[in-house]
């Protein structure tokens, strides 16, 4: 399937990436040649083929809801571009 | 010094013949003058390594070593090192200090082993050739115009170079086994959940997988029984005893039943990796080994199951970098959306872009049972495939590349091309099976490597069919012109 240039915009948009718009017309290319390699799975009778989501079909472990972690904010932050107060800043959201 | 082994080098440790101080200083001197222009280390980590020597050489007089006490290896910069950069490759973590270990850093530090920095890779293990890194590619040290292979290529270099004696990688469609196939030397993808992924950086986190790079299948043997084991931080690791991945090395080969799979030895196989690979099966019947044809149907599914597996893990993965908590933060955002938008865009190269937008074109509605459905469902036909091969046979081999090692820039503009180089590995990782790269030759005056894959768990059945080849070979002794 080949892609236009607006769905390409519009699937950076959904994947929140910018993408320089004198781009876009070989990031349609590239991802139309990878779709169109990846439609040959089209042809492949999986009727009643139950999906494989884990190599080993292992499940879930669960562990009983204990708090084992510590407070460790103020390490974290230390990789974080903008802090105040404990806080993570970003441009305002409500006026 | 740097023509030893690990095994050599613990011996000579161990009897006090040098310190774990000098050998390490000795990497770090090795690694000053040569990796310049190969570029297989991002970040060199030579005060730490020094104090992790020294507290090493203190381990090893008061007799509690191990085999990997005081051991210099280069570690793939995915894994999270405290207090240490960890860029995966890439501008979006170019100032990200790990605030903890991995596991598999926890494990190897436990072992004594001294890490002397982290090692160049494609971004986010996005690549095949190491030419995705925002640090720049990384020269092949059997000639510095052709790629290492990727995505682990820093780590496959080195040790081909000689700078560390060992050094990690992750493999999430190849990119530990065919760096070494590439570069010259022995890599080992275990069994999916045999090593912890707890602080690995995520790709795909139903593929990806630890595992070791190192000349000898005796020394990826004592790494991988350092890195294995089973962890409750990482929820798809595996809850099973690691297995003496030593004891059993040397055994005899007599009947040993090998598959070859007859699609991994038609078109798009060089003819003169071809070649090696049939020879190396020579040696293998010598060995006593019994060598049959058998069939994996789905073989070329393998790829393009992949390439919508892969890309739809990765945009799920990836959605966790957004200018916020840690990471490349966009200057003067207009407001959040920009913020995330600008950060995200300028923080990630062109490659993975490309498989976060087709992961999200994939995963989008309408799409989803169109694209992740019908992969997931050919993942388990390759599966199956892989399971009904193993009722026949012990092991199955081919080559683990379709080629050499090619040009840097080759490839580099034509994504499903670069996509083809894993041809042969990529359906181990769909599978979760347990695959090597073993030296086996050269082809054009390059490396060629045999691939061997096992049943699961089976990866000291795999170390033992490549140490007993070492012994009757030398291939994986060659050394690249210009590194003796």
């Amino acid at each position: 399937m080949a892609l236009e240039a607006e769905e390409v915009e519009k699937i950076a948009h959904l994947a929140r990436l910018g993408i320089d718009h004198d781009d876009i017309p070989e990031y349609a290319r590239n991802l139309s040649d990878i779709l169109a390699f990846v439609e040959h799975l089209n042809g492949v009778d999986t009727r009643g083929v139950e999906p494989l989501a884990h190599p080993l079909d292992a499940v879930q472990r669960l562990r009983p809801d204990e708090v084992t972690e510590t407070d460790e904010r103020e390490l974290f932050q230390q990789n974080a571009p903008l802090t105040e107060a404990g806080l993570y800043l970003v441009p305002k959201v409500i006026e | 010094m740097h023509h030893k082994s690990l095994v050599e080098l613990g011996a000579g440790l161990r009897q006090g013949e040098y310190s774990s101080e000098e050998l390490t200083r000795s990497c770090l001197d090795r690694v000053a003058v040569l990796d310049p222009p190969l570029n297989s280390i991002i970040t060199l980590t030579g005060e730490q390594a020094l104090q992790a020597a020294r507290d090493a050489d203190a381990r090893i007089r008061s007799g509690n070593a191990g085999p990997l006490t005081g051991i210099p290896y280069a570690h793939k910069d995915i894994f999270c090192t405290k207090g240490v950069r960890t860029s995966c490759g890439s501008r979006m973590l170019d100032n990200f200090i790990a605030p903890y270990d991995a596991t598999v850093t926890r494990q190897l530090n436990a072992a004594g082993a001294v890490m002397i920095g982290k090692t160049n890779m494609d971004e986010f293990a996005m690549g095949s050739s190491n030419e995705t890194s925002f640090y720049g590619p990384v020269s092949n040290p059997w000639d510095s115009e052709t790629v290492p292979g990727g995505s682990s290529g820093g780590s496959a270099a080195a040790v081909a170079a000689r700078l560390v004696p060992v050094s990690t990688g992750t493999d999430t469609g190849g990119s530990i086994r065919q760096p070494a196939a590439l570069c010259g030397i022995t890599g080992l993808k275990p069994t999916y959940g045999r090593v912890s992924r707890y602080g690995m950086i995520a790709f795909a986190s139903s593929l990806d997988q630890a595992g070791p790079f190192a000349r000898t299948a005796v020394d990826a043997a004592l790494m991988l029984g350092a890195m294995a084991g089973f962890d409750p931080r990482d929820s798809t690791s595996v809850e099973r005893a690691v297995d003496d991945y030593t004891g059993g090395l040397g055994d005899s080969l007599e009947g040993l039943k090998i598959g070859l799979p007859k699609e991994f030895f038609g078109e798009g196989l060089d003819g003169t990796v071809a070649v090696a690979v049939e020879a190396a099966l020579g040696e293998y019947r010598k060995l006593g080994a019994v060598i049959t044809e058998i069939s994996l149907p789905n073989s070329q599914l393998a790829v393009p199951t992949y390439y919508v597996v892969a890309p739809a893990e990765c945009s799920s993965n990836l959605s966790r970098f957004d200018g916020v908590r840690f990471g490349y933060r966009a200057t003067d955002p207009a407001d959040l959306e920009d913020l995330y938008k600008r950060s995200r865009g300028e923080g990630f190269g062109a490659e993975v872009k490309r498989r976060i937008m087709i992961g999200t074109y994939a995963l989008s509605a309408g799409y989803y049972d169109a694209y992740y459905l019908k992969a997931q469902q050919a993942r388990r036909l390759i599966r199956e495939d892989f399971m009904r091969a193993f009722e026949q046979v012990d092991v199955i081999m081919g080559p683990t590349s379709p080629s050499v090692a090619f040009r840097l820039g080759e490839k580099s503009n034509d994504p499903v091309t670069m996509y083809l180089s894993d041809i042969y590995t990529i359906a181990v990782n769909l599978a979760g099976l347990p695959g090597m790269s073993i030296p086996a030759g050269f082809a054009a005056d390059m490396p060629v490597g045999l691939q061997l894959i096992g049943n699961y768990f089976e990866e000291a059945r795999l170390l033992n069919a490549a140490h007993r080849y070492q012994q009757v070979t030398d291939w994986h002794e060659r050394i690249p012109p210009g590194y003796e």
